[in-house]
């Protein structure tokens, strides 16, 4: 078993179509690094200059917004689901 | 239009339905050609077109005109002298959309421009993740264009909304959870099939339909800038294109540039951008709403950065009233100006109250106070806070006993 991330579409250029990728446990950190060696660029596009997540990005274990949690230490377990969000006006 | 272009790095993308930068997720908007919009767009030529929104029709994204929601807008701006006098200010407006066409809110206005961007661009279904004024606006106004819509909402909207989308035909999905997690999923809906969601990836042109509600304002007030502008914020989204449409009719040369200040309205509930504004932050933290101005329970608040920056660089300020406060409010708008606004209207209202009573808007100054829908639609939030009615036989004598003894102890209620 492995934990799952849902690839949003303006990043799946990246990850060769593939909307939904296993990654190792650890942490939301690590599964960001994992991501990046697997698909070179794909972190610049969710980390700022200053490693923080970017300000339209929401990232969610299994339902979860990690800001709410322990934004990047938050911990990923064997069948977690991590999704990838772009922020979104309504109302 | 020219093209899209991301408010965070620039890049530009072609006037397709796309809502994010694809490098950095950053928000799309749409692009004018504002040297050409000021050769041909004068006052006459705008005083010359029918009352509707689309009288401003160059600044609204669409390519052929509209053909869904040709009739919405221009609602009334009411001088509110006896609620100015309530307040302690020298002068008060009501922007009033709780009588906008067809729905009864301002969602008519994004409504119109996101579907009829839709038709341009070929989709037959359309869609949309609502807190319920949204979902409303959806349904009606794909009915009457024929095309398809399915509407999400959270399961614990009021009845009068969920009623208000299903008369409709819509489809209406309820997701048990709140407006973000509603949201979230259809983020990924949205990137599933080839539907137009009207706020994800239709979201450059539908956000662009709220600049309307700026663009009469200031027409109504007589080609001038107001100087207080109080706006209730979800996403934040409005405050930021009112704010845009003061900028953009200053740019054009319709309106003298004079100073205004935007001010945003949250529910304490529900208040991650008037918390972020009141700290001198940039930046907010989501929360999980818990307010009774469900119109405005949004956690995580799209545009709640651009929304701190438009009121720091107006020299806005935000504030944020509870649920007593909400209804207190509706109460005192109705009671003053016989406007029956929803919860998201007392809480602009009473956030008005609260910005005079400090002196952040100044008593000798002028305020728009954008009421954005309808009471009628959130009869629940105040049932049971308004009184009841005194029952009687259909007897004279029993109703003079009754106005006896209201001589003798006056109902307030």
């Amino acid at each position: 078993m492995a934990a799952k991330v849902r690839i949003p579409t303006p990043l799946r250029k990246l990850t060769n179509d593939e909307e939904v990728v296993e990654v190792n446990p650890g942490t939301i950190a690590g599964t960001i690094a994992e991501l990046q060696t697997r698909f070179p660029g794909i972190k610049e596009r969710l980390l700022d200059e200053n490693g923080g997540v970017r300000r339209f990005v929401n990232v969610y274990v299994n339902e979860e917004d990690i800001r709410f949690l322990q934004n990047q230490d938050t911990p990923v377990k064997d069948g977690d689901e991590i999704s990838i969000i772009p922020a979104i006006a309504g109302g | 239009m020219k093209a899209l272009k991301c408010r965070e790095c620039g890049r530009e993308y072609p006037l397709a339905a796309t809502h994010v930068c694809e490098f950095d997720f950053g928000p799309l908007e749409v692009l004018y050609d504002y040297a050409l919009i000021k050769k041909s767009l004068t006052r006459a030529t705008i005083e010359s077109r029918p009352h509707t929104m689309w009288r401003y029709r160059e600044l609204l994204p669409v390519a052929e005109g509209p053909t869904v929601g040709t009739q919405v807008g221009f609602t009334p701006l009411i001088k509110a002298d006896r609620l100015a006098k309530a307040l302690g200010i020298r002068e008060l407006w009501i922007k009033n959309d709780a009588v906008n066409y067809p729905t009864l809110s301002f969602k008519d206005r994004v409504v119109s421009v996101a579907l009829s961007r839709a038709k341009e661009l070929g989709f037959t279904t359309v869609a949309c993740a609502s807190t319920g004024n949204l979902a409303n606006s959806v349904a009606a106004n794909a009915a009457s264009a024929g095309l398809k819509a399915y509407v999400f909402i959270p399961s614990d909207l009021e009845q009068g909304k969920i009623v208000n989308s299903l008369i409709y035909g819509a489809q209406v999905i309820s997701i048990k959870g709140h407006y973000d997690e509603v949201n979230r999923l259809c983020a990924e809906i949205a990137g599933k099939y080839g539907w137009a969601f009207v706020n994800v990836n239709m979201r450059p042109y539908y956000a662009e339909g709220s600049k309307s509600m700026g663009f009469e304002i200031i027409e109504q007030l007589g080609w001038r800038l107001p100087q207080h502008t109080v706006v209730p914020m979800a996403s934040g989204s409005l405050l930021t294109k009112i704010h845009k449409s003061y900028q953009e009719m200053s740019k054009l040369g319709l309106v003298a540039e004079t100073p205004w200040h935007m001010h945003g309205a949250q529910a304490t509930g529900c208040n991650p951008i008037s918390q972020a504004q009141k700290a001198g932050l940039d930046f907010f933290k989501p929360v999980k709403p818990n307010t009774i101005a469900k119109s405005l329970a949004i956690g995580t608040p799209a545009d709640g950065f651009y929304s701190l920056k438009v009121m720091k660089e107006s020299h806005g300020h935000a504030e944020d009233v509870t649920d007593d406060e909400i209804r207190d409010a509706i109460k005192l708008l109705a009671e003053c100006e016989g406007i029956f606004a929803e919860t998201a209207g007392g809480v602009t209202v009473g956030v008005a109250k609260k910005l005079i009573a400090s002196g952040k808007i100044p008593a000798k100054d002028s305020a728009v106070l954008c009421i954005t829908g309808n009471g009628l639609k959130t009869l629940d939030a105040v049932t049971g806070h308004c009184g009841q009615p005194r029952e009687i036989k259909p007897s004279l004598r029993e109703f003079e006993a009754l106005l006896a003894a209201e001589k003798q102890s006056p109902v307030t209620a």
